[in-house]
């Protein structure tokens, strides 16, 4: 290709220092891409504040904006720019809430917290978050005691507190007190097509010989019974397993895990747990999975071509265009593995998620709080449910409503288990690396070894490794 | 003239020289900074530790597989692209023989250039969106498609024996068009005479393509092969978007750059992410140099 380099007189030294240059340009991009290196002590800007009153319980200055970023996922937006802005602009006419979204919330967010320029209130979410762990220990969460303190916008005598559902405040809080809102409530199970199984009169196992009994016909019927996407959503199958262990050996089983206590992994109910997915992964599972990305998985879900699906309750959203009609999502409780399960086959994993947090150093952070207020309001969380089919921590925001199959699948699951309902582990926030290690022996354990010993062994040892590094922050809950 | 030399010279070098030291040389000092630092990526940095970042690396499992899959990439993608781009552009310049006096490519090897530069133009993003698409696993994978029905499918990047030759595979595709450029603008300086005068002796292709071309390319050989390692030593791309679980299955296809990037803005563990980085920057440097000395031989001027 003379024409594009014209007898070129290669200068061997230009060029080799050339390519050492791009070469070493990899160094410098954490230094780089994390933006001005410890800018952030440099003290807090001058903050709005107002008079604090019946009308006003978090003080906020009524003229002041509030800056609020929407991770665009599986939520979409509209909740926000739709409902919640509205909603607070109709009491607080005068602020101005200047909106943005984005789909990668660490790229956007974290050089501002370090440029000492937050927004007010922050979407912390989608597969680019920021490690809330870090930010609450370099107090860049605002603490939200006072608004969970203060009156409900729109459930007369209640303080917001007061309104949410069990657990909820608990799972956003960090050595006892609460940063976070973690807005969704989201309901674990297993999904499937209710249309499918009517049609074929399958019943939703409650017992693993029944569940194990269902799998055999289903591939009798040319279903693959059971599937998750291994390339990116092992936590899934993490989830199901942690779920299984919750249930045979009681909530206690997965707080040990957070707590990083040692043995906590290789624990006889985790071992159970681990024996009985293994038998799935090993007669039931679909080995190209291990390949495959969540939407995939959940496509060929949609086409009956999978059974069981373990995800969380945003599901029937995420696969909204793609669900065909006649498809209906249906919710069932992870069986019993054992006949001496502490919990009932009917008890569920139900978590609220979606961190949603005021920055502790942004300009108007009694504002952020006054907007996480906004919505966790009735009428706020009722449109979120409407918009999203995802329940929130509002308890009983949505009862009475008929929005989707699904939906209604999960609320039923929640009723049906009672006081049943555990939060699920904290581990996969607390300490990234863990969770990083989790995916992968969830994948060996499901499509590649089925040695549930293994498994153990491997998750205990970093669990260790975690416990004993002192550069990793440490959380515990009781 | 003279003496409008100097601010004429420093009118053109102030921005670029003011963008490197800000974006190439402040950023250096600052990982070499942070790297003796236990810091999240957020907040002030204080919590000073010496080399217990360095020390964490030589217990760390995943480093030694990276290492191990950097030095994999570092050894056979110079290797196979050098060959096969030597190959082409010999092909391309010199393999078709001699017509009316003229040396020329094979037919058609105008149309293979264009073509053989096309992945050059895409950037790697879709490139590797691309192959995952090639390598599916199931029957909607393009490669598995192709196979008859009876056969179970290969896993191709779900199976931690193959991930890394795939993702060598797609940076060979990938590098192979440049190097073929580059290589025919080499050989298009080589005096057609000197060819004439060895065909003429009766010297095959073979003989033409060992005992001229190949000397003759030396230097453009052996920075191609630099570029190439350096090129190794990132893959990063690739790897984050193609791979199982990033960088998996299991680790079976993490590298250095990978583990940079998710410590610092995964794991919060910015410090211990820029300690990576400094080793890096020695991996590449103590490559460049011992390549270098190594393939210092004298070079035949044409």
């Amino acid at each position: 290709m003379t024409d594009i380099f014209p007898k070129p007189e290669l200068d061997r030294r230009t060029l080799l220092r050339r390519a050492a240059a791009v070469g070493l340009l990899a160094t410098p991009a954490v230094g780089m891409l994390s933006a001005c290196v410890g800018s952030s002590d440099e003290g807090t800007p001058d903050q709005a504040t107002g008079t604090k009153s019946a009308d006003n319980p978090l003080g906020i200055d009524p003229k002041a904006g509030v800056e609020i970023v929407i991770f665009n996922g599986g939520l979409g937006t509209d909740y926000a720019t739709k409902v919640d802005t509205p909603l607070f602009n109709k009491k607080w006419p005068e602020a101005k809430v200047t909106y943005s979204q984005t789909e990668e919330i660490s790229t956007v967010i974290q050089p501002r917290i370090n440029g000492g320029n937050p927004p007010d209130m922050i979407n912390n979410s989608g597969s680019k978050l920021m490690d809330f762990g870090a930010i609450v220990k370099a107090g860049q969460a605002a603490e939200l005691t006072d608004l969970f303190a203060a009156p409900s916008l729109d459930i007369q005598g209640k303080t917001v507190a007061d309104t949410l559902v069990p657990g909820a405040i608990e799972q956003g809080s960090y050595d006892g007190k609460p940063f976070a809102v973690n807005y969704a409530y989201t309901v674990f199970g297993l999904w499937y097509n209710a249309a499918l199984f009517k049609k074929n009169s399958w019943t939703p196992p409650t017992t693993w010989a029944e569940f194990t009994a269902l799998c055999d016909k289903m591939k009798a019927a040319g279903v693959v019974p059971f599937g998750y996407a291994g390339a990116n959503a092992s936590y899934y199958m993490v989830r199901a397993i942690m779920t299984s262990a919750g249930k045979i050996g009681s909530e206690q089983v997965l707080k040990d895990i957070d707590n990083l206590k040692a043995g906590a992994w290789t624990n006889d109910a985790v071992k159970q747990a681990a024996e009985a997915w293994a038998g799935i992964g090993k007669n039931y599972i679909n080995k190209t999975f291990l390949g495959l990305r969540h939407t995939e998985v959940q496509l060929q879900q949609n086409q009956d071509k999978v059974g069981f699906y373990p995800c969380g309750s945003w599901l029937e959203n995420e696969q909204a265009k793609d669900t065909p009609a006649g498809f209906e999502y249906a919710i069932a409780a992870y069986p019993s593995v054992t006949a001496a399960d502490k919990l009932p086959a009917t008890a569920i994993n139900a978590a609220a998620g979606e961190i949603y947090f005021a920055a502790a150093k942004g300009k108007n952070p009694q504002g952020g709080k006054e907007y996480l207020r906004t919505m966790l309001s009735k009428e706020a969380a009722l449109e979120f449910t409407k918009l999203t089919k995802s329940l929130t921590v509002v308890a009983g925001a949505s009862d009475g409503q008929t929005i989707s199959p699904g939906l209604t699948s999960a609320n039923d699951a929640v009723t049906k288990a009672g006081k049943d309902i555990f939060m699920g582990y904290l581990f996969d926030t607390w300490y990234k690396k863990l969770d990083d290690e989790s995916r992968a022996a969830a994948n060996d354990l499901m499509f590649k070894d089925y040695d549930a010993a293994k498994f153990c062994d491997r998750m205990e040892k970093a669990s260790q490794a975690v416990a004993k590094d002192s550069s990793v922050t440490k959380f515990t809950r009781s | 003239m003279r003496h409008g030399k100097y601010p004429f010279i420093i009118g053109f070098l102030v921005v670029p020289v003011a963008l490197y030291v800000t974006f190439v040389v402040w950023a250096y000092i600052q990982a070499f900074y942070l790297s003796v630092y236990e810091w999240s990526g957020l907040g002030p940095v204080e919590n000073f530790v010496g080399f217990d970042n360095f020390k964490k690396m030589w217990d760390d499992t995943t480093f030694w597989q990276s290492i191990k899959h950097n030095i994999f990439l570092l050894v056979f993608l110079p290797i196979i692209t050098v060959v096969l781009a030597l190959i082409f552009a010999f092909l391309l310049n010199v393999g078709g023989g001699q017509k009316g006096g003229v040396i020329r490519g094979v037919w058609g090897s105008k149309v293979y250039r264009i073509i053989f530069f096309f992945p050059q133009l895409l950037a790697l993003a879709i490139v590797a969106v691309i192959f995952g698409r090639v390598f599916g696993p199931d029957k909607s994978g393009m490669i598995n498609g192709l196979f008859p029905d009876s056969w179970s499918p290969w896993l191709f990047l779900a199976d931690e024996r193959y991930a890394m030759g795939c993702i060598l595979v797609v940076l060979v595709w990938q590098a192979v068009g440049f190097y073929v450029v580059l290589f025919s603008a080499g050989m298009g300086n080589i005096p057609t005479e000197v060819y004439e005068a060895a065909a003429i002796d009766g010297a095959s292709r073979v003989t033409l393509f060992f005992k001229i071309t190949i000397p003759l390319l030396w230097n453009t050989v052996q920075v191609a092969w630099v570029y190439l390692g350096i090129a190794a030593f990132d893959a990063f791309a690739l790897v984050n978007i193609m791979t199982v679980d990033r960088g998996g299955p299991d680790g079976a296809t993490s590298v250095l750059s990978l583990m940079i990037y998710r410590n610092a803005f995964e794991f919060s563990q910015a410090g211990y992410a820029s300690a990576l980085g400094v080793v890096l920057f020695f991996l590449t440097l103590t490559f460049a140099w011992v390549t270098l000395s190594a393939t210092r031989r004298e070079s035949v001027e044409a």
